[in-house]
This record gives C-alpha cells, structure tokens and sequence, in this order.
C-alpha cells in the first residue's frame, strides 16, 4: 500500500507540475489559489488531529499577506525575503499568542481563536493607511529577477506554490511519524496519558500551533503573491471556516489529503461561482453536511477503502 | 455632559440589541451545548420573514399602527417553521457528536440558510423603515433619538424578563433548568429531554428571528447581513459564560457600554475593541465571567 501510495502521489505531482502546459490560465490561477489554501489546511489538520478545532486561523493567513504587503509598501520585492519574513513573523506571534492558547481546549479554544482573528480584522477594518476594508494591490513581486506577478508571473508563481506545497507536505508527514507527531494523535483520545507518558501537553499543543501557523503565514504570503491583492476578509471569521472545512472534506488520513480539500473546495467555488453564483454556498454547506454524516474520515478514506478493494 | 448621556444611551441601546441576539444562542448552548452557527443565518431569516409580514399587512391594507404585529409576529413563525426543520431533520441525529463537531455541523446550516434566503428572497436588498420612522425622534440635549431605538430596550426587557420568570417560576422551566444542570439525571426523573430540546432550540430559533425582526427596519436587509453579527453574539456569550442567562445580559451590557465609548472617544477601536474584550475575558477567565466550574474528566 505504502508503496503504491507513493507511485500515486508521485504521479499527482508530476501532473500537477506540468500543469502550466495544459491548463489554461484561468485554471492556473485557481489552482495556485487551492495549493497555498491547502498549505493553510494543512497547518490546521496538525490541530484536528490533536482534537482541536480553530475557527480563526485565518488569523495567521492574513498576517502572512499583510507581513507581505507592508514589505513590499516599504519597497522591499523580492519573493524569497518576503516569504521568509512573512512567515517569521506569523511564527512569531504564534509564539507569543500560543503560550496562552495551548491552555484551551474544546470549543474554547476555538472561540479564543476566533477572537484573535477578529481583533486582527477589526484591527484592519479601521486601518486607513492599508487600504481599511478595501485593502490594496501590491505589484513588482519577483524571485531574483523572474517576475512573479503579471502575466508573465503566473508559471513561476504557481510552480513555487507546488515546490512549496510538497515540500511542506513532506515534511509534515515526517513530523507526523515523529514521535511529537505520535503523541498528538494520542493527545485527541486522553491527554492525561499523554502527560503520564512523559510529554508536556502545552508543550505540544504549542508545537504543532506554531507549525499550523507558520503554514498559514507562508500560505497568506503566497496567496498575496498569486492574487496581487490583500484585504482584511482574508483574516475574516469565513476564511476560517473555508480552512476548516477543507481539511473536514480532505480527511486526517493523510498530508495529501488537506491537499485535496483544498482543491476540491476550490473547485466547487470556481465551477459553482460561475454556474450559479447565488447558491454556491449551499452546496458547499450541503457537502459539509454530507461529509460529517456520511464521510467522517473525509475523502481520503474513499481511497483508502477503494485501494483496500483493488 | 451631553456625550455622557450619548455614551449612555447609545450603550443601553446597543446593548439591549446585543441582549436580543445573544440570548437564544447561550440558550441553546445551555441546554443543548451546541454552538449554533446557524444562528446568525436564523437572525437573517427573521428579518427577511418580518420584511414579507409587513409587506403583506400593508398590502392588505391593515392598520398604519399595527404593522409592529407582523413586525413581532416574525419571529414565532420563523422559529415554529425553522427550529423543528433544523432539530429534527439535522441536529437530533447528530446529537452524541463532540461540540466542535456540531459546531461544525451549524456551520454547515449556517452556510445553507444563508442561500436559501437568496432563492426564496432574491439578492437585492428591502427596505423596511415605516416601523422606523412611524414614530419619529426625539431630541435628548442635542442630538435627535429616534424613538424605535428605544424600543429595542423594551424589547430586551420584555424577553430578559420573562425568560427569567419562565426558568425561576414555571414548571416547565424548572424542568430546562434540571437538564442544563444535569442531562442524564433530569432523564432519569422522568423530564422528555427530546420534546424539551426541540422546544429549546425552537425557542432559541424565535429568539434570533425576533432579533432580525426587530433589527430589520434599521438597516437594508440583505442576505449576509448575520454574517457579523453571528461573532458579535458569540462574544457576549463567551464573555458573559456560555449558557448563563445573567451572563449573556451582563456580556451584552459591557460590549454595549464599551463600543459606545469607543465610537464616542475613539472611533477607529470600534470594531476591534469589542474582540479584545472577549479576548481578554477568555485569557483571565476561560469559561466566561458567569459559567460555573466544571470537573476535568479522566
């Protein structure tokens, strides 16, 4: 299976970078969109394993882009830079707001979550200087001297996106099999155990939040890279749950699987946004629905029991 | 001295708003422990509800006065039609799920409401303001109050004080109080816990369609319009202690008092002062100023 796992996920990345030869750009554009939504997911689904659901993580997303905004406001463009101080400073102040929202569980922390991420919002909302709820563009982003905006950006933007995305999803799946990784798993069953086997719960909790965060916040930079626009819904309470339920739609089976949540959300948006545009949040409800009654283990789980079959 | 008495009654005013909004949701938390996203969507349906009532009264030429009937009249309908749909059909089966699990679940709800709306009202916004300007304003020192903002404080006290009396005083409330204390135990002595639920959440749906309802003649009514308020309720209630009445009163009474200073004193915290207070509340005081304590399971 492992192997044959691997054969698969090989082939889906092959495909998916040759995508610039055979997608269009509109479908390029959305498919940047859903690997760095992804890359959020996948931060996120570290928590839901642990058992917690965080309905603003959103937060960290949005300080990414606006971390990535302000730099490239104060004239600094370079992809690379951008990426690593967004990322840091949503790192940061993971750091400083986990110490105290490792204590919560349930659906306390959830809401302190969302809090956070209003305060941010409200925060953004009343900002005058970066563009209040309008938000603002941000132009001239390149990696070296490859431009990574434009038309002439699209290819780098969404190639660096993958290259990101499998990194990311290659090592989340090494700290998956860590030991600290293990734990957490056990961590949603009885956290009491996991304190009598010798690991600090906060400690832990603290970990894989600050790793969910730094995913998002380079999430958001890559996201404000692939749209040329930031604005506060990016940290809104919706976005949130948008993460939420990607993961809930991929499953916790695999790393891939925030992956595929990601993308088939997004497609759902695209295809359903386009057809009709007045009902696409129905739909996405409705399979939210579906998913929790029918499909508890998400859409990973369908592969695996069709895998099992063959 | 002026911008006291504007503090104050701006504050009253939103908080009484607050109060109606919030109630039913720590209501249905209390009883059920279930996170109701749905809600804020239920909120939108109120006011849309209450938009086709008054229509319909004025259209049949009913009373210029009585248009507040079909105004109240909304939420009733709203919560008899919606809260057993949404009990029954969504909730009853899932209801031994986690609590972030069916908070999810209302999401979902949430989510579906907010587009049926759109097909059953469309996406151009109503208007709704005869209820509102009908009794015209009156002038508090130097600015002009329009006289049905005071009745949102009417309202509020109507609703506070009953559901007090309700819970305190009859018997069917002291059977609610027996299954937000304990469940299984109130099982036990005999209380119906699934008429009783389905009442709660009903009641809960009402309550949240009052509040749109009543909320409808101030503003445009557009589908998204719950979508903020949703978190605003959900800040009052986690401030005040999910569950607790007092609680949602008193989370409604600070987050009143204090956007009303920071929209008098200083207008760019508006928004984001009302969250660093929840913030706040939930870093000193986790499960809110009111909730009791509870065990840590083994």
């Amino acid at each position: 299976m492992p192997q044959r796992m691997l054969a698969g996920l090989s082939v889906l990345v092959a495909i998916l970078a040759a995508a610039p030869w055979w997608m269009p750009p509109w479908m390029l554009f959305i498919a940047s969109g859903a690997l760095a939504k992804g890359m959020a997911a996948l931060g996120l689904m570290l928590l839901l394993r642990g058992g917690l659901v965080s309905f603003g993580h959103a937060l960290y997303f949005g300080i990414g882009a606006y971390a990535a905004g302000l730099l490239v406001l104060s004239g600094i463009t370079e992809f690379l830079v951008l990426a690593v101080l967004g990322t840091l400073a949503t790192l940061v102040l993971a750091l400083i707001l986990g110490a105290f929202v490792s204590r919560y569980r349930g659906i306390f922390f959830g809401l302190l979550s969302m809090a956070l991420s209003m305060v941010f919002y409200g925060l953004l909302i009343k900002l005058q200087s970066l563009g209040s709820s309008d938000g603002f563009n941000l132009g001239g982003i390149h990696l070296l001297s490859i431009p990574m905006q434009g038309t002439a950006g699209q290819v780098p933007t969404y190639l660096m996106t993958l290259v990101l995305s499998v990194l990311a999803a290659i090592g989340i799946d090494q700290f998956l099999r860590s030991r600290y990784g293990l734990l957490t798993k056990a961590l949603r069953d009885n956290e009491l155990r996991v304190e009598y086997l010798g690991q600090s719960v906060r400690q832990l909790v603290l970990l894989n939040y600050i790793i969910a965060a730094g995913l998002a916040g380079l999430a958001g930079v890559l996201s404000a890279v692939a749209v040329g626009h930031i604005g506060p819904e990016m940290a809104y309470w919706t976005t949130s749950g948008e993460f939420v339920f990607m993961v809930i739609l991929g499953g916790l089976g695999h790393v891939a699987a925030a992956f595929v949540g990601a993308g088939v959300l997004s497609a759902v948006q695209a295809v359903a946004y386009a057809v009709a545009p007045n009902s696409w949040q129905f739909i996405v409800g409705a399979s939210l629905l579906a998913c929790i009654v029918f499909l508890p283990e998400g859409l990973w789980s369908l592969l695996k029991r069709f895998g099992r079959r063959a | 001295m002026s911008e006291a008495v504007a503090i104050f009654l701006d504050g009253s005013i939103y908080a009484a708003w607050l109060f109606l909004v919030a109630v039913g949701l720590t209501l249905v938390y209390g009883v059920m422990k279930i996170v109701n996203v749905a809600h804020g969507a239920t909120y939108t349906v109120g006011a849309y509800a209450a938009v086709s009532l008054c229509g319909a009264w004025a259209a049949g030429g009913g009373n210029e006065w009585g248009i507040y009937l079909p105004l109240v009249l909304a939420a009733p309908v709203v919560g008899l039609i919606l809260g057993p749909i949404l009990e029954r059909l969504f909730l009853r089966p899932l209801r031994d799920e986690e609590e972030t699990v069916l908070m999810l679940v209302t999401y979902a709800l949430f989510l579906i409401l907010e587009d049926s709306v759109k097909f059953i009202w469309g996406v151009d916004p109503y208007f709704l303001s005869e209820p509102y300007l009908l009794p015209g304003g009156i002038d508090i020192f130097d600015l002009t109050y329009p006289v049905y903002n005071f009745g949102m404080l009417i309202a509020a006290t109507v609703v506070g004080v009953g559901l007090a009396w309700f819970l305190s005083k009859s018997k069917s409330g002291r059977i609610v109080r027996a299954v937000i204390h304990d469940r299984e135990v109130a099982m036990a002595m005999g209380a119906n816990v699934d008429r009783i639920y389905l009442a709660v959440f009903s009641f809960g749906c009402a309550l949240a369609a009052l509040g749109g309802a009543l909320t409808a003649p101030t503003v445009s009514v557009i589908p998204s319009m719950g979508v903020e308020v949703i978190v605003l309720a959900f800040a009052v209630v986690v401030i005040g202690g999910m569950g607790s009445i007092i609680g949602a009163l008193l989370g409604a009474l600070l987050v009143g008092f204090v956007r009303a200073m920071a929209v008098h004193l200083l207008p760019e915290a508006e928004l984001f002062i009302i969250y660093l207070v929840m913030a706040t509340v939930l870093l000193v005081r986790p499960s809110g100023l009111f909730a009791p304590a509870e065990a840590r399971k083994i």
